[in-house]
């Protein structure tokens, strides 16, 4: 079953100097379950499709559907609670929230939803299952090393139990070492059941990927 | 974890610059409170002193009148015969016509000025309140002296029963007033009042100064006026009709419109602590303008994000208003107590209310001034507060 279709999808952006059109006619599909790499130089649209697939932006033109819902159609608390319920991510400055501990940065996303009571306990599972020592529960991120951060990231990513994970190069920051140990752990999730659809320019990423999409000036290669 | 700890948290992160926002708050809200307190104070204390407000209503002549009744433009009292068609245009209320003098007084050896109230005796209870010693007889010649001349010349012997010296007649004091306070009609604390008969001998006049009009339900002062101008003012202006409560209502309307003119100026510095909260705000959104991409791209909604910044505003504005209000306190205990001698005004509800209102504007200013910021927040685009350096 699909998680994300794109159905001709096109995205321009009308800038005062001329029309860029930064997705031209893409179509794909990606199934639950799936370990996706997506590709491309700077400048390709890797961004513009990473931004659509979470429903951070909508099409220009063509038809998106996410998790069975069709994004071009939906308005900013549609699509917020579209991120919040079925999208896990995993940004490359691993974005946590400064004010609040390791724990706490996991328990948000399951507060938006109204599961303030259970939090603590998942909050602890999850950064368990990423491999977080427990003594770092509660340090602030400016407390922990990068790796640390984004294994809280990705824990935060999981709580929800979202339909995907979402990676914005997430080795960008990391040392080869540490990028490797949380590579690993996105393919031990992802064998786990969690899509998983890693947007890079690094080619090692692929060998973790059952499937690399490629994308040139904006089509798919 | 909530919205709240979050916001709580993010004051806390910048504590020098919240800290002076709240204390631009806490000056705008003293000043309001403060000036509020003591322009009430005063207006309390207006009313303490105006003692006879309520149900009473003064005739005196109207100046330069007279006309038909009076028996010519020279009259400058009302006569016995004025005073009788008051008492018939007012019904079963009483009237209490009374002359003023002045005169010189011997008690002992001591000689001194004193104001003399001429009134029919029977009139007396109804107006003035006796704190010992008996009412005055029409027949007698004797005095009720006021409670302040009694403490003023109690070293010279005056006191219940002592004999005052009025030219060459003698004034035994058979009773001692209730101090009254100051009044609009007759204020009796520093001098003596005798009988009507008495007086009128002795000064060989027969006009009044004014008839004091006492009302016995409240809701007829209107209706009491009207009947005495309607009959007194038919043809000229004989005779002025004041009613006390209006004369007050215009005292403290007047102090009124100074209180809130004061409060206007404290508001002006609670609108410049604003603009700083709204200025920290600002800033606060343009720093965590990549956070808040995090935020929105996570699931927060646009409504819970902008409960976040409110709550901060909220947050700085309740600290603000919550020290300026314990200040306001203290600083209007001691305005009252420099400024008009008595720090117990503070304590009325009316003044503490004041302090209630400076609190809420300064939470309401707070809020208001967050509400920008917070909508500024909410309306970013989360892919470019996600690319903010």
């Amino acid at each position: 079953m699909a998680v994300i279709q794109f159905q001709d999808v096109t995205k321009v952006y009308p800038l005062p100097a001329g029309d860029v059109v930064a997705l031209d006619g893409v179509s794909l599909d990606i199934d639950s379950g799936e370990f996706v790499s997506i590709m491309g130089p700077s400048g390709s649209g890797k961004s513009t499709l990473l931004n659509i697939m979470g429903s951070l932006d909508v099409p220009t033109s063509g038809d998106v559907y996410i998790s069975g819902s069709r994004i071009g159609v939906m308005n900013d608390d549609e699509l917020t609670l579209l991120r919040r319920d079925h999208i896990g991510f995993i940004f490359q400055h691993f974005n946590l929230i400064p004010l609040l501990s390791a724990v706490e940065n996991v328990e948000y996303p399951m507060i938006l939803r109204g599961r303030k009571t259970e939090a603590r306990k998942r909050a602890v599972e999850v950064l368990a299952a990423v491999g977080l020592e427990e003594s770092l529960y509660t340090h602030k991120p400016n407390e922990l090393s990068g790796g640390q951060q984004q294994r809280v990231a990705i824990a935060r990513a999981l709580v929800n139990e979202p339909d995907f994970l979402l990676c914005d190069e997430p080795t960008g920051n990391l040392d080869t070492k540490t990028g490797t140990g949380i590579m690993n752990l996105l393919s031990r999730m992802n064998d786990g059941g969690t899509t998983v659809i890693v947007v890079t320019h690094d080619p090692r990423m692929t060998e973790y990927s059952n499937r690399t999409i490629s994308i040139v000036d904006g089509r798919l290669a | 974890m909530t919205f709240f700890d979050l916001a709580r948290r993010n004051t806390e992160r910048h504590m020098f610059r919240s800290a002076l926002a709240i204390i631009g708050i806490v000056i705008g809200v003293v000043a309001i409170a403060s000036m509020g307190v003591l322009g009430n104070s005063i207006n309390l204390m207006v009313g303490d002193v105006v003692s006879d407000v309520g149900d009473t209503i003064i005739v005196s002549p109207a100046v330069g009148g007279g006309g038909i009744f009076g028996g010519g433009g020279a009259s400058t009292g009302l006569s016995e015969r004025q005073v009788e068609d008051i008492r018939r245009a007012i019904g079963t209320n009483r009237a209490i016509p009374v002359i003023t003098g002045a005169d010189r007084m011997m008690v002992g050896a001591t000689t001194g000025g004193v104001m003399i109230y001429a009134m029919h005796a029977e009139d007396i209870p109804y107006l003035l309140e006796k704190e010992s010693g008996a009412y005055l007889k029409e027949t007698a010649a004797a005095c009720m002296i006021g409670k302040g001349l009694a403490d003023s010349w109690k070293d010279e012997g005056l006191k219940l029963g002592s004999r005052i010296r009025i030219g060459d007649e003698t004034l035994r004091v058979v009773g001692i007033l209730e101090e009254r306070g100051m009044s609009f009609d007759v204020n009796p604390d520093h001098a003596i009042v005798v009988p009507h008969r008495w007086y009128s001998d002795r000064y060989e006049t027969d006009e009044y100064d004014q008839v004091i009009v006492k009302v016995r339900n409240v809701n007829d002062i209107d209706a009491v006026k009207d009947a005495i101008d309607e009959r007194m003012n038919r043809r000229d202006d004989v005779v002025n009709v004041m009613d006390t409560r209006r004369i007050l209502e215009s005292i403290t309307s007047m102090y009124e419109s100074v209180t809130l003119f004061l409060m206007g100026i404290g508001a002006i510095s609670l609108l410049v602590a604003g603009v700083s909260i709204l200025n920290v705000m600002m800033m606060s959104v343009t720093e965590r303008t990549r956070e808040i991409g995090v935020l929105r791209s996570i699931g927060t909604r646009r409504n819970e994000l902008m409960r976040i910044f409110i709550y901060e505003a909220l947050i700085l504005g309740t600290i603000g208003a919550v020290v300026g209000g314990i200040l306001s306190f203290g600083g209007g205990y001691l305005m009252t107590g420099v400024f008009l001698g008595d720090s117990t005004y503070l304590f009325n509800p009316t003044s503490l209310l004041y302090i209630a209102f400076g609190m809420s504007f300064g939470v309401g200013t707070s809020v208001l001034c967050g509400l920008y910021p917070a909508w500024k927040a909410a309306k970013l685009n989360p892919i470019q507060a996600l690319r903010h350096e």
